[in-house]
């Protein structure tokens, strides 16, 4: 039992390491805070993969009671130990998503047109900004059919993350 | 909820299976949105830990840098020897005196040969000389070294008169535009001419310093901020920057850039009298202030004293941080962090409104802090590694607020996709830090096996992490990015030895040491820096004698525990002795690491 405990205030430290590393990397000031838009990609870059709308009620649980635009680091800290410890958010396994696409391609061609994938992209779900559609786009598009290919794609992003 | 059932308004089967297939369409999206979301979060920390490494280890090596000016004023009170012999390294070391009747013999030495086809400059310099260069560098003509001198002794005699601060009006239709670090980036240079215009008197500019090093193009740019000062002196103002500095120049590279370009015998650059590091704006009358820091003149004996030596360094070293009040700059070995109390304090003694400064990379090349009070401003995009940053300038003016203005210089004509760029900065970055790892590979050791009480091999990401700053003092995100400098097994422990693998430092000979090898590895821009300074007539050789001296100083200044024999053995069998010299490029040459899963076999690293 005491070994047990031992255990969890271990990985329970090895948590708060973790997480003041990602949070100083954004902390330009070096003053225990960060800007508030910044929260998603530290939240993301530690391994979770909120909805916007979880991110949102997290920013909320963060924040003061009078948002200042700035996220200080005692208040994130205690939030993020219980979203990694719950293991909330787990990230997309790469089946499910290539089963995403799939579905957006009924007719099993194995590819999105651009104007397919943008539609979807920015008319469905959470829409994507501009600049992340871009981004996907520059990356994603095949440039000699002008189409994404789904699987490659997935394939090459995968491979690039390990 | 009342909303209708449609199948109970005759809509039949079609609408509901068209309504599940659009649910199901959402989720998708969703899916593919929220992964990417995710995945795309993580290029961004990818990237912003690259940028992280480049900027630790630059700043550590900005903390040798001052730990080698130490090491001369050491080498001075010891090295009797030189200080009889050569009395003129005092004066190059310590700032020269190049009186203006000396202008006339320089120039007398150098004569323009008729097949000179580069720039020709008309004094009085007009701004069709700004003009000209500027067309003759993007033909990457090198301006001849007469117009060199006569353009360095015009400026210097003009900036020899101006004083250390410089105020000037704005208004609404006569904006000022204020530039950060160039680096000796021409391209970055030529964009912000492109988009904003050349200096002029309707268009004035700020430049704040680091004009040089690191970038392969810093005496252009040099030669164009000058000309155009000359031009415009009361509209294009120069402040200064820590890279307007003798010694720095020799470890960051305008002193190499210049060697390699003139080509010349007792290339003596008179140390450019120049100008503060801030800009500091006024908006309350629309007067602006740019600030300028302290004259050194012509003579020797009017050099500065120690306690406005560390004046000027603080004024061009320090960063604002976010925490209150005045502390040592740790990071860098000079200069301070201040904090929001004391920008506020300063700013409402001297009724100010902004400070403007450089200094510091950002990514996206400028940053606002200490609530709007002070801004960083840095022009050199791609800094560090293309796609590490991009360049900023800003357009102010009195009771306007700034408009700032970014880019990027890409040498392709698109934008790689974003993952492929963060590859490419987050693998140099971390062939950096290998490197930086095996120049400590001893010391590193040593600290690990202290805490592998059971010699096991293995240590817990604590126990690593904790050697790993102490021993490299660089303050990284060590957990997040042990996956790309040692395995790590399934419970969690690191094998230490594993970050060594792949990496070794050639061994010039085989029977020597590895710690003297990696000791010379370890300081060899320093070594380099020194055995430059020695060597006076720029022959690139030493003799063994002042080599050996030389090494024995070095040694104990930075308390390196090397056998002497172990040295001389190591000179002998490398057999670089021409006549009783040792030709030291070569020597410092045959010193690089290997990184073995590389096409390169030599390193790469922006070595001064």
């Amino acid at each position: 039992m005491a070994d047990d405990r031992d255990r969890d205030e271990i990985a329970v430290a090895e948590f708060h390491k973790k997480i003041k590393e990602a949070f100083e990397v954004f902390d330009h000031e070096s003053n225990n805070t960060v800007d508030v838009r910044e929260v998603g990609t530290i939240i993301r870059s530690l391994g979770c993969c909120p909805s916007e709308g979880e991110l949102h009620d997290l920013i909320a649980e963060v924040e003061e009671e009078e948002p200042t635009g700035y996220i200080r680091f005692e208040k994130f800290l205690p939030v993020m130990t219980e979203v990694l410890l719950e293991r909330r958010y787990r990230p997309i396994p790469e089946d499910i998503l290539l089963r995403a696409f799939e579905v957006l391609d009924p007719a099993k061609r194995g590819f999105l047109s651009k104007d397919e994938l943008i539609k979807y992209m920015t008319e469905e779900g959470e829409p994507f900004s501009q600049e992340e559609m871009e981004e996907m786009l520059s990356a994603a598009i095949d440039p000699e059919s002008n189409s994404v290919l789904y699987k490659d794609y997935i394939t090459m992003m995968v491979i690039d993350e390990n | 909820m009342n909303s209708p059932n449609l199948e109970d308004m005759g809509c039949g089967t079609s609408s509901a299976t068209k309504d599940k297939k659009s649910e199901k369409a959402l989720k998708a999206a969703l899916v593919i949105q929220n992964w990417y979301r995710g995945y795309r979060a993580r290029l961004k920390t990818r990237q912003r830990y690259a940028l992280t490494i480049f900027q630790s280890i630059e700043y550590a090596d900005e903390q040798g840098q001052l730990q080698l000016s130490n090491f001369f004023s050491f080498m001075l009170e010891n090295y009797t020897h030189v200080q009889e012999k050569e009395p003129g390294l005092v004066t190059r070391l310590f700032g020269s005196s190049i009186q203006d009747k000396d202008r006339q013999d320089y120039l007398e030495l150098i004569e323009i040969p008729d097949s000179y086809c580069g720039p020709r400059l008309q004094f009085p310099l007009t701004f069709t000389d700004i003009d000209l260069l500027i067309e003759a560098f993007k033909q990457q003509q090198i301006l001849h070294a007469y117009y060199v001198l006569e353009v360095l002794f015009e400026t210097k005699k003009v900036l020899q008169q101006m004083p250390n601060f410089t105020h000037t009006n704005t208004s609404p239709s006569k904006e000022i535009t204020i530039c950060g670090d160039l680096h000796g980036k021409l391209d970055d240079l030529f964009l912000i001419f492109y988009k904003n215009g050349l200096p002029s008197v309707t268009n004035p500019y700020v430049f704040n310093g680091d004009f040089v090093d690191r970038g392969k193009n810093s005496m252009e740019i040099l030669m164009i901020l000058f000309v155009s000062f000359l031009v415009y002196p009361n509209d294009l103002h120069l402040n200064r920057g820590n890279h307007e500095d003798f010694m720095m120049n020799m470890r960051y590279g305008f002193t190499k850039e210049i060697l390699h370009k003139y080509k010349m015998r007792s290339v003596l650059m008179p140390p450019i009298p120049m100008d503060g590091d801030r800009a500091e704006k006024k908006n309350k009358l629309g007067t602006t202030t740019v600030a300028q820091g302290i004259r050194t003149s012509g003579s020797f004996s009017e050099q500065l004293t120690k306690q406005e030596w560390e004046q000027v360094i603080d004024i061009l070293w320090s960063d604002p941080r976010g925490k209150r009040g005045c502390y040592p700059n740790t990071n860098r070995g000079g200069g301070c962090y201040f904090g929001p109390d004391i920008t506020s304090k300063i700013l409402n003694k001297y009724q100010l409104k902004i400070l403007v400064r450089s200094h510091e990379c950002k990514p996206e090349g400028y940053e606002i802090c200490h609530d709007g009070k002070v801004i960083t401003v840095f022009s050199a995009s791609n800094y560090y590694e293309e796609g590490s940053n991009r360049g900023a300038y800003i357009r102010m003016s009195s009771g306007t607020t700034p408009r700032f203005f970014q880019y990027q210089i890409t040498k392709a004509t698109c934008l790689r996709p974003l993952y492929q760029r963060v590859n490419a900065i987050e693998s140099s970055a971390i062939r950096m830090l290998k490197e930086r790892m095996i120049s400590r590979k001893t010391d590193l050791i040593r600290a690990f096996q202290l805490q592998d009480r059971n010699k096991s091999g293995k240590l817990s990401m604590g126990q690593w992490a904790f050697s790993m700053e102490n021993v490299l003092g660089l303050n990284l995100p060590w957990r997040s990015l042990s996956s790309h400098l040692v395995t790590t097994d399934k419970d969690g422990n690191i094998d230490y030895m594993s970050g060594f693998q792949d990496v070794h430092i050639q061994k010039p000979v085989k029977e020597v040491q590895s710690t003297l090898i990696e000791t010379v590895y370890r300081y060899r821009s320093d070594l380099q820096i020194i055995f430059n300074i020695i060597d006076s007539d720029h022959s690139g050789l030493i003799s063994m004698e002042e080599f050996r001296s030389m090494w024995k100083l070095f040694k104990s200044h930075y308390s390196v525990h090397i056998d002497d024999s172990q040295f001389d053995e190591l000179a002998e069998r490398m057999d670089l002795n021409k006549d009783g010299s040792i030709d030291f490029n070569e020597f410092l040459k045959a010193f690089y690491v290997v990184h073995k899963f590389d096409q390169l076999t030599k390193s790469d690293t922006k070595l001064a």
